[in-house]
């Protein structure tokens, strides 16, 4: 008789991803940084994006985790800004993981002061999809999607658009140039995910660019404030 | 692509389990659970499996791979309501935003089942 056995697992399948995650936040959260996570398809503008960024928020102290197949373009462009820019070749891999991240807080590690940081921004590789079920160790998700793709891409993307925290609309400057509806973009996304954040911008003009800085010295002025605030009560 | 990822991470799970065993048994069946809201493919993940258990301690294994709808609640409804992935999230009665996923987010190793030696 064929007598079978089983033994429950309960287990989730990226259990081994989630532990590097939280384990890299608990890194970040003794240092006192905030780690965003940038995702967006290729092309949508991230890097534009952080350099405008790099450039209208000098107050804050500003490290750079750049995820890149196989270049190191993206992290020379952000070099110029004189900030710390650590490149991440994730090789075959269409995302960034935790242990890949963790490497990359190693090596930032090594050659700066982490205490001295305000934000560690981890930009992710161009990808709608697998980003988007791999935390890295991220305190808030900003996810950019550009006018020239499309109104109905957080339909077609849904868990990106979920999962995201912060969304900004890019390249706004070239709105009328397209038949692009950017309050049909705000629906999509909003039927997904009610609360995001939601910013038109365009990193070449600098449009609405203000506001995108607001909100982000918030998140990084509200993380500061738990974390002394947990200091003092424990 | 990252269901290879998905499968490399998911033997390696197994496969603790399996050395942590005093006999070590012959899997028969290795069962996950799937949500719809997810970025994975069943059949993906179903072809990397395949491969990558080859000439392993789970060569021949099956898996079986259980598919969970996404089951979003409207609180003005008070009611539990299917979504359209890609279409529509919003109720279909009043309209209102998708706020709570009851199911469709999972991603689980759910049991694992060998024959007696």
């Amino acid at each position: 008789m064929h007598q079978t056995f089983d033994a429950a697992l309960e287990m989730n399948l990226l259990h081994a991803n989630q532990q590097g995650a939280d384990h890299n936040r608990a890194h970040f959260d003794a240092w006192g940084i905030t780690c965003l996570n940038l995702m967006s398809s290729p092309g949508a503008g991230k890097t534009q994006l952080l350099e405008r960024s790099l450039r209208g928020l000098r107050d804050l102290k500003i490290a750079i985790i750049e995820g890149d197949m196989t270049t190191e373009l993206d992290a020379d462009r952000l070099r110029q800004y004189g900030v710390p820019v650590i490149a991440i070749n994730t090789g075959r891999s269409c995302h960034l993981d935790s242990k890949m991240v963790a490497g990359g807080i190693h090596q930032l590690q090594q050659a700066h002061s982490p205490t001295e940081l305000d934000l560690v921004v981890v930009e992710n590789v161009g990808n709608l999809v697998c980003p988007a079920e791999f935390e890295v160790g991220e305190h808030v998700k900003v996810a950019l999607l550009s006018v020239t793709e499309g109104e109905d891409k957080p339909l077609k993307y849904p868990v990106m658009f979920r999962e995201a925290d912060c969304l900004l609309i890019t390249k706004t400057d070239l709105a009328p140039y397209l038949d692009i509806d950017l309050d049909q973009i705000e629906a999509n996304v909003r039927q997904i995910n009610p609360h995001v954040a939601i910013f038109q911008v365009s990193a070449k003009t600098g449009d609405g660019l203000d506001a995108w800085f607001g909100w982000l010295r918030q998140v990084v002025t509200d993380r500061v404030g738990r974390s002394v605030a947990h200091s003092v009560t424990s | 692509m990252h269901e290879t990822d998905m499968t490399k991470a998911l033997i390696g799970t197994i496969r603790d389990w399996w050395d942590s065993q005093p006999e070590q048994p012959t899997i028969e069946k290795v069962h996950l659970v799937v949500g719809r809201f997810t970025c994975v493919e069943p059949a993906s993940l179903q072809f990397a499996f395949d491969v990558q258990t080859q000439g392993t301690f789970l060569d021949g294994a099956q898996l079986v791979i259980q598919d969970i709808p996404l089951v979003a609640h409207c609180h003005t409804c008070q009611a539990d309501y299917l979504p359209e992935v890609g279409r529509q999230y919003s109720c279909p009665t009043c309209n209102s935003p998708m706020e709570d996923i009851r199911s469709g987010r999972e991603l689980k190793i759910d049991r694992l089942e060998w024959a007696a030696v």
